[in-house]
């Protein structure tokens, strides 16, 4: 293996507190009923094509893609469609959802549902990209971006390097880690098909240290086996966010995405790994994205678990399966505690970005009194894409979306480092994201004259 | 019903907080403070304890009954301007007078500016240059130390080190003359309680740097740019310009360079911003010690440039992520 | 001693002169002809810059104003508050169409009370944040987030959140119905309506656009979509927009027959006299806090 690298500039270190990290996947029951949101990615939510008493089959398509940056979305189960109606998400707001009572467990036939290890790739680029844009593949850190238009490379751009993010920086957070261990052979194939589908020679497996394990393992294997060769493990520091985009590419090949562009500017594809299996059950076994892996864990959790679940299922289950609901908890939060979202009900459906449902007790989530800002430069030093977050927040709070603007504040992948230092305790990045917003909104409006 | 937090992310935090960081500060000037005991004796503690509680009483009362905020000296910032302005007091000074610089640094250095992190300049300074204008006698005045145990020091001679070397020089003594070991050995723990325990300062300092309150660049920049400058001289006329040591261990440039020009409010924010501010000050206090009328300048120096503080931080931006070419 | 006091009164002296001179002839040459109307007409509005009427002050207010009267000799389609423009027409010698007083008025009741808070918020106090976290408190997602927009953008200090509510309120002496509040606010919550005869106002306080059921759960008086009221009016006012019920207020005659039927208790009637004691329902509803 490489040396261990990181990126440059700022980044932190929070408490891993990987409570799972060595808990096996478990294959979670299939539940009695289901609510399959059909807005499960980023852009415009899918359109229902079933009604009310519909039969579906497992792995049917429910709900098309409505215009480019969409995905399909697949019945997770087998049954009947009871109604097609809103539903609370995460945030409390009310999104259009599929009910679907579970009968039975039958399959598409079309789809492989054995165990056996597919690794010759049949399927050339166009079928490959197809595969996944019909399988409803959406990146599953959380971002929830379509994969299929990742993958498309647009004409004049040429693709060097397939960059998996196997980092997963977030503290508790241990899905991907434990995918890796189980799955090492599928994950490897699916990292061989998006190698073939952006016609790129190299990739790169970027792993944070803390998962040792799995970095050997991959190693070993790659090492092991002629057929995986250009994939290549590198491992990197553990530091947040050493899994965002840019400081991923950063650290793997010391190449700089340059500020508002995408990684394909750097000739790299960034692939997570959740995703990248789901890419091999699509394209090799034929398998929508009808299920993933959710790791849910808190402090206070009995039995801290990974899950391999159903879109669909309901929250309460998965956390009453690892040992129930804690008395103390104050905060829920849908995904990793540096990037995820608070939830307002915690009856809510796992879809395909769930990462992870963790709960937070009421000693870590006790709201910290707010000072003075101390003019300390933590947020500055901590800031990985080297912005001025204390300047961007007063400026945000004053509406002064020009200089925000002109101090960069697009660049902010919003990883949370400033918020996370500041020792004045200000919520740096809830004002920031509301100056990108705004700053957002003025800049369209400004194209649009 | 459950009533959960709901909150922007991040969901966790680095525990990092002000009071930590300002009580840090304070353990970080015991080993000083401990020293002038040794070397004033109960005098130290007097000026100390007093310059403390003016300050925080000041902060207080003005906090209540003027702002009408949240009560904010539990954070310690305001013992830590107490305990700097002591520092820069003569052991001998009158109660009353520290009092007055007290409340001219808490009520003008800080609170009328919006309290912590708001003020322009290190409010313990503001008191000093106030006290030293004022009462331009009592604060050059300096006593004879009376160390804790034992009689006190012989040799009364009423001028700190730097004063001491900035009259002879005035008069026409050489330099390498004045400077004779048995010469400066009763001058050298002459001088206001945080001058004299440069070993001290530096063990506080030390602290700082590993409990990453501060970074180490702004002191070791400072006094190697005051260092430079006075070694230059002083190789091109030994006879005019004194030791370089004398610079660097006398008067306050350890207590200025570790707990002055690092004070988080009135220093730049960015690296860059650091070292530009870090070699202002270096430059400026030589300056005013070898050319100007006052034997030290170590506080006018931190407070010209707290001035140009946010000059810098306007040009000093980090170094952005995305601004370097694509290298293939 | 006495030598130099005269010198340097002379010198001072001569100083003075030669500069005042110059300050003379620059001031002269480079002087701006503007129309001293203008300066008159700014002299009338409050000078609050609210940017109610859509010019970036009251100062390119007063412009447009000089200038729609020199150019067209109206100032029709201009708008101030209607005291301030009566006070303008009266500067331009012209007269304006009485425009009927506005004021802002919170849709919203999802007071503690009515819609009890579910969750609690922390961080920073921007609705337009607030709004893209989460549904609110209550669970209602088009309530009154209570953080205070409105209040940041108000020219007058005429909104402000109570406290013990936890929703905006409105003050009717301060307000001058600019319109500044309802654009700050990221739900679309306030809206400006005819102060109406005597201060009066019967509208329904409430926005939320889901199916009755759902509206149901979270707040006490939300509008359910029951069109009681739709039946009830006599003057055809109230016009159904999907499941919520909106009062036209041109058509309003103020009969509050729609208050004494709504089940919800969510139209409101401000300022009208408290009524003979046989119709109980109806005062409960006009002081919501006492319930």
């Amino acid at each position: 293996m490489n040396p261990k690298r990181t990126f440059p500039k700022g980044g932190v270190h929070p408490e891993e507190n990987k409570l799972s990290s060595d808990k096996p996947i478990v294959t979670f029951p299939t539940p009695k009923q289901v609510i399959i949101p059909l807005g499960q990615c980023l852009g415009a939510p899918a359109e229902a094509i079933v009604k009310k008493g519909d039969e579906v089959k497992v792995g049917q398509l429910i709900g098309t893609a409505k215009g480019f940056i969409s995905a399909n979305v697949h019945s997770s189960v087998s049954g009947k469609v009871t109604k097609v109606d809103e539903i609370m998400d995460h945030t409390g707001y009310r999104k259009p959802a599929i009910f679907i009572d579970v009968e039975g467990d039958e399959w598409l036939e079309d789809i492989d549902t054995s165990d056996k290890l597919v690794g010759e790739i049949t399927l050339s680029r166009e079928e490959i990209i197809n595969r996944v844009k019909d399988h409803g593949i959406v990146g599953m850190g959380g971002a929830t971006f379509p994969t299929n238009v990742k993958l498309s490379i647009p004409k004049d751009k040429k693709a060097e390097f397939v960059i998996i993010n196997a980092a997963e920086c977030e503290p508790y957070l241990t899905c991907d880690n434990r995918l890796l261990l189980e799955k090492p052979h599928e994950f490897l194939v699916g990292v061989k098909v998006v190698m073939k589908a952006v016609d790129a020679p190299k990739a790169i497996i970027g792993i944070e240290v803390n998962k040792l394990e799995a970095a050997r393992l991959l190693d070993d294997i790659i090492k092991g086996d002629e057929y995986f060769s250009g994939i290549e493990v590198q491992p990197l520091q553990t530091k947040y966010p050493q899994g965002g985009e840019k400081q991923l590419i950063k650290a793997c090949t010391g190449r700089e995405v340059p500020s508002g562009k995408l990684p394909i500017e750097t000739g790299c594809v960034v692939v997570n790994v959740a995703s990248t299996y789901a890419i091999y059950e699509a394209v090799q076994k034929n398998k929508p994205l009808i299920s993933r892996v959710v790791t849910v864990t808190g402090k206070s959790v009995k039995n801290p678990s990974n899950f391999l679940v159903r879109i669909g299922t309901s929250s309460m289950a998965l956390i009453e399966a690892a040992g129930g609901l804690p008395e103390n908890t104050s905060n829920i939060i849908n995904g990793g505690p540096m990037m995820g979202k608070s939830v307002s009900v915690n009856e809510f459906p796992v879809i395909k970005g769930t990462s992870g449902i963790l709960m937070m007790t009421d000693n870590e989530a006790q709201p910290r009194k707010v000072g003075n800002c101390l003019r300390c430069g933590k947020c500055i030093n901590a800031c990985p894409m080297g912005l001025e977050p204390f300047l961007l927040c007063r400026m945000s709070k004053n509406n002064m979306f020009e200089d925000t603007e002109a101090n960069r504040i697009m660049d902010c992948i919003e990883c949370g480092s400033c918020e996370f230092t500041c020792p004045a305790n200000i919520p740096l990045l809830d004002y920031i994201r509301y100056g990108k917003n705004k700053t957002g909104q003025l800049i369209r409006s400004r194209n649009q004259k | 019903m459950n009533n959960y937090l709901i909150s922007g992310s991040p969901h966790v935090h680095g525990g990092e907080s002000t009071k930590k960081i300002m009580y840090s500060v304070i353990i970080a000037l015991m080993p000083a403070f401990l020293f002038s005991i040794y070397y004033f004796g109960f005098n130290a503690v007097r000026v100390t304890l007093i310059a403390v509680a003016a300050c925080v009483l000041t902060e207080w009362l003005i906090q209540k009954f003027l702002i009408k905020g949240e009560c904010t000296i539990g954070d310690g910032s305001a013992i830590i301007t107490g305990m700097l302005l002591a520092f820069n007091l003569p052991s001998n000074i009158p109660a009353w007078m520290i009092i007055v610089g007290s409340i001219v640094a808490i009520g003008i250095g800080k609170m009328s500016f919006g309290g912590l992190g708001n003020n322009p300049f290190n409010p313990a300074l503001v008191g000093r240059v106030f006290m030293l204008i004022s009462f331009p006698v009592a604060m050059t005045t300096w006593p004879a130390p009376q160390p804790l145990f034992g009689s006190q020091i012989d040799g009364f001679s009423g001028a700190t080190l730097l004063g001491y070397v900035k009259e002879g020089l005035s008069k026409g003594v050489s330099a390498s003359e004045l400077t004779i070991y048995e010469n400066i050995e009763p001058m050298i723990y002459s001088g206001s309680l945080g001058e004299i325990g440069s070993i001290a300062i530096i063990i506080g300092g030390l602290f700082l740097i590993f409990r990453k309150v501060i970074d180490w660049q702004t002191p070791v920049i400072i006094i190697a740019t005051a260092g430079i400058i006075a070694t230059v001289c002083w190789l091109i006329d030994p006879t005019q310009f004194v030791n370089p040591m004398i610079h660097i261990f006398g008067g306050g440039m350890m207590l200025g360079a570790f707990f002055m020009a690092t004070d988080m409010a009135t220093s730049p924010m960015t690296m860059k911003g650091k070292v530009v501010f870090a070699i202002g000050i270096g430059a400026l206090t030589i300056i005013i010690r070898l050319w100007g009328a006052y034997p030290e300048g170590m506080s006018f120096a931190i407070l010209i440039m707290n001035a140009f503080v946010p000059l810098i931080n306007k040009v000093c931006k980090p170094t952005r992520f995305g601004n370097n070419p694509v290298k293939q | 001693m006495n030598d130099i006091l005269l010198y340097s009164l002379i010198v001072l002296g001569v100083l003075g002169g030669i500069l005042a001179v110059i300050l003379y002839i620059v001031a002269q040459k480079f002087k701006v002809e503007e129309n001293p109307l203008i300066d008159e007409v700014e002299g009338t509005l409050s000078g609050a810059n609210c940017g109610g009427c859509g010019f970036a002050g009251c100062r390119a207010f007063a412009e447009a104003c000089v200038k729609s009267a020199a150019g067209k000799g109206n100032i029709n389609g201009l708008f101030c508050t209607s005291s301030d423009m009566t006070k303008v027409a009266g500067v331009l010698g012209l007269t304006v169409e009485a425009a009927e007083p506005k004021i802002a008025v919170v849709r919203c009741n999802g007071t503690r009370v009515n819609a009890p808070k579910k969750t609690h918020y922390e961080g920073a106090d921007i609705c337009a944040f607030a709004h893209t976290l989460y549904a609110g408190g209550s669970g209602c997602p088009n309530a009154c987030l209570g953080l205070g927009d409105c209040v940041k953008k108000c020219a007058f200090d005429a909104i402000h959140i109570d406290e013990e509510k936890g929703i905006a309120v409105v003050d009717e002496d301060k307000c001058v119905g600019c319109g500044t509040c309802t654009k700050a606010c990221p739900r679309g919550v306030i809206e400006i309506r005819p102060k109406g005869k005597n201060n009066r106002r019967v509208y329904v306080s409430c926005v939320n656009i889901e199916k009755g059921a759902v509206a149901m759960k979270n707040c006490n008086v939300s509008c359910i979509g029951c069109q009681k009221c739709l039946k009830e009016c006599p003057f055809d006012a109230i016009e159904m927009r999907g499941t919520l019920a909106y009062i036209n207020p041109d058509k309003c005659k103020q009969c509050r027959k729609c208050v004494d039927v709504c089940p919800r208790g969510s139209i409101l009637a401000i300022n009208f006299p408290p009524r003979k004691p046989k119709v109980e329902v109806t005062e409960s509803v006009n002081n919501e806090s006492k319930e």
